[in-house]
């Protein structure tokens, strides 16, 4: 009796320590879901913001064949300038190996001077610099372009790859200026050479801090072992995309003196990158996908350097013709010579831009602007028209590094960990064996969330995200305050929050979870209603000058990247200043493009204000910065969109 | 709220996790998906949810159209309902066999993983680096669950 009931004491102490530990595991696992919940929702507001940027960016794309067509300037040198754009007929004084020569470094300069033809020793040294945060001489910069670009023009555009026993194959995805990835790919896959091959699909540039030093390795490896390294372009190898995503602000801000040199040859070294490798041809590694009409045998014929900016399509000369009959333009002189044909030029897009979906067909990839969704019927057709077993293309951040779809045909590689914020996702590469069946390696260079609790990780992620969703929302908030208020007919001053998302969604046209988002930005009152008019919590702020009113503080805070580009193009001579007459003329056409309702008087008031030295030009660069968001948790930084 | 929200909320968090944006999801990821909405299911409660919903013959995949009916009903009948603070502060007490306010890593660590629905390798490393404090490597229950409490709002 006495061991029964201790026994049946044990097992009850026992049976409540077991609930108890129920009780807390689910507690902690229903925590844990919260929580990946809202990472992923921070992800998914990270890609959509990315790819409507990537569409503005497109459209943009469009404005400047509008201008080109509608653009009526005074004076002949600026009418001059703008059909340079088009023809690139840059006229140097000295040839360019002499002045390189010329350049001369400093005995100060500590960094790698590098001699040429390169030498793994020469790599290993420029590693170790990168490692100390050292800067490469823009001599060498450009004595590096120089021999890479030599290399590249004697590459195919797609560029063939056997497989053999011996040699190992990895295949990395998008890096973005993210040095500590690739020195993590390199410390865990060792680094490459004559039987370490390695072929990476394109945007190596952009968005991380270390863009040039990024590069800078990969083409020294490319220089020292041209028959196992493998670059592919990708849609950020691409002058004007840099203007918007940061490695043009990179470049300016590591170099000033030689900058403007550096830009002008990395445009060309672009355009000579290969679209492409195949391996054992079997698979096809490509950027970003295929389209219904992708051909191979076109791809492989087109004049691939003829492709200078996504930006920049072919335009046809006799609509030019036609309109500017009477001017003396050199427009006419743009022949089919110098340009890709439209077919050429789509093929291009959609391989540096496309996506996988689910969705069978091929349809305009929306998100982007550009390229299209292409769905596993088109990818089956073409892997079978062409004899191929699998393309292997990057493009897409994957929580987890990579990602596969298609029954297996299409594998996306993604190697820029935390891409978006610290903890965001994870990097990949590929290794191919004999059987090219490929093995995925994952990591993360966690060297600034090291100790970070799980909750504090998300918080970085999710806080990042609602940051420049905020931007979005008061760059839009007067269309905003109209699409309420349509809700509110009585005009109450509020709304429900179903509504107010309604509203939202239409007018920022970004398909995320409104609902779920709305008391994060806004304040919701009892009853699910919202005061819409009392503005959007921790709400971003834009410090313009005076003169400027609001509607079209909105519009330029909007449009700044797009309008960086333009002067940027406009200023030819990098002088970062473009005179008053340019600035008006650019403007009329940009907002009637864009519908732009803002009066003539408006923007003079402002050009004028910013005419600083009353000399009737305009430093663009500070024009523009004042129209940069600040966010009231930054203490002491311009959060500009690069 | 109303039923329309509640299908809209449960919409949103099913697309979060529907990757091919075909409206299914991977069936183990459907435990997150109702946690995420607010409900507390065990493992063996969600187990049966899950059966309810899955295909005659299970796929792996989980279609929005039988989640979306199971899932309104429990959050209308309030279902798998939070853990309220003080019952769980009384299950840390009960694991808390000496009663001295706090719990060795190894004490927490052995009920965790070895007994009722025992956590993975990677769940307790998670829940270690919040609760551990590693200057006397033990949990001060009550301060983490404080603080807990204060990070979710």
């Amino acid at each position: 009796m006495g061991c029964n009931s201790s026994i049946q004491y044990e097992d009850r102490k026992s049976e409540k320590g077991m609930k108890a530990a129920v009780l807390i595991q689910n507690w902690y696992r229903c925590y844990k879901a919260r929580l990946e919940l809202r990472r992923l929702q921070a992800m998914n507001i990270f890609e959509s913001i990315e790819y409507a940027d990537e569409q503005d960016q497109l459209q943009l794309a469009n404005f400047f064949s509008f201008m080109l067509e509608n653009y009526t300037p005074n004076n002949k040198e600026t009418s001059e300038s703008l059909s340079q754009l088009f023809i690139n007929t840059r006229k140097r004084k000295l040839d360019p190996e002499t002045f390189i020569r010329n350049i001369n470094v400093p005995d100060t300069y500590y960094g790698p001077r590098l001699k040429f033809p390169l030498t793994f020793s020469d790599v290993i040294l420029l590693i170790d610099a990168f490692k100390e945060n050292q800067i490469l001489h823009a001599r060498y910069v450009l004595q590096l372009l120089q021999e890479v670009k030599k290399v590249l023009q004697q590459l195919p555009n797609i560029v063939p790859v056997s497989s053999t026993v011996s040699k190992e194959l990895t295949v990395c995805g998008d890096i973005h200026g993210k040095l500590d990835d690739l020195f993590l790919i390199f410390y865990k896959n060792g680094l490459p050479s004559g039987n370490n091959r390695y072929i990476f699909n394109g945007d190596f540039v952009d968005r991380g801090q270390n863009s040039m030093e990024v590069l800078m390795v990969l083409f020294s490896f490319l220089l020292v072992y041209p028959n196992d390294v493998y670059l592919n372009r990708g849609n950020h190898e691409d002058y004007l995309m840099n203007m918007r995503y940061g490695f043009t602000k990179e470049i300016m801000q590591k170099y000033k003196e030689h900058g403007g040199k550096i830009l002008r040859s990395l445009e060309d070294v672009y355009t000579w990158l290969p679209i492409g490798t195949i391996i054992d041809e079997k698979i096809l590694v490509i950027h970003g996908g295929i389209s219904e009409n992708t051909d191979l045998n076109i791809l492989k014929q087109i004049k691939r350097n003829k492709m200078k900016s996504v930006l920049m399509p072919p335009i046809t000369c006799s609509r030019i013709d036609l309109k500017h009959g009477h001017h003396d333009l050199p427009l006419s002189s743009i022949s089919a010579i110098d340009q890709l044909s439209k077919i050429e030029w789509d093929q291009m897009v959609n391989i540096l831009w496309s996506d996988p979906r689910s969705k069978k067909g091929c349809h305009p990839n929306t998100s982007r602007g550009g390229g299209c969704y292409f769905g596993p019927d088109v990818t089956n057709n073409i892997l079978t028209k062409f004899a191929l077993k699998m393309i292997i293309r990057s493009h897409e951040c994957k929580p987890e590094g990579y990602d596969v779809c298609h029954d297996g045909k299409i594998v996306t590689v993604f190697s820029a960990s935390n891409y978006y914020e610290e903890g965001s996702n994870r990097g990949a590469y590929i290794k191919l064996s004999q059987d090219n069946i490929p093995r995925f390696f994952q990591y993360q260079s966690n060297h600034l969330t090291q100790g970070k609790t799980l909750h504090e990780r998300v918080d970085i992620v999710e806080s990042a995200a609602f940051k420049i969703l905020g931007e979005r929302m008061i760059s839009q908030k007067s269309s905003l305050i109209k699409a309420f208020q349509k809700y509110d007919p009585n005009n109450t001053g509020k709304i429900s929050v179903s509504d107010w998302a309604k509203a939202a969604e239409e007018v920022l046209e970004l398909s995320l979870p409104w609902l779920s988002l709305c008391p994060r930005l806004v304040k919701v009152i009892e009853n699910g209603y919202v005061l819409y008019k009392m503005g959007f919590k921790d709400m971003p702020i834009v410090k313009a000058p005076q003169v400027a009113k609001s509607g079209m503080v909105e519009t330029l805070v909007r449009y700044r990247s797009d309008l960086k580009i333009i002067f940027n193009i406009i200023d030819k001579d990098q002088s970062g200043l473009i005179s008053m007459e340019e600035f008006r003329a650019m403007w009329k056409l940009f907002s009637s493009h864009y519908n732009i309702d803002i009066e003539d008087a408006y923007v003079d008031q402002l050009a004028n204000s910013m005419d600083l030295n009353k000399d009737g030009s305009i430093d663009f660069n500070e024009f523009l910065t004042a129209f940069d968001v600040v966010h009231r948790l930054d203490r002491n930084s311009i959060k500009s969109q690069n | 709220m109303g039923l329309q929200e509640i299908q809209k909320k449960i919409k949103d968090a099913f697309e979060v996790f529907d990757h091919e944006s075909n409206d299914t999801v991977d069936v183990r990821e459907i435990g997150t998906i109702i946690r995420s909405l607010g409900c507390c299911p065990s493992e063996g409660e969600l187990h049966d949810l899950i059966a309810e919903v899955e295909e005659e013959e299970p796929t792996g995949y989980i279609r929005l159209e039988k989640f979306l009916p199971m899932m309104v009903k429990v959050l209308l009948e309030r279902r798998y309902r939070p853990i309220p603070e003080d019952l769980l502060l009384q299950a840390f007490e009960v694991l808390d066999a000496a009663k001295e306010g706090f719990l060795t890593k190894e004490e927490l660590m052995k009920y965790m993983t070895e007994e009722g629905e025992p956590f993975t390798q990677e769940e307790m490393e998670e829940m270690l680096s919040a609760a551990l404090d590693p200057e006397t490597n033990t949990i001060q229950y009550r301060d983490y669950l404080a603080m807990m409490v204060i990070d979710e709002n």
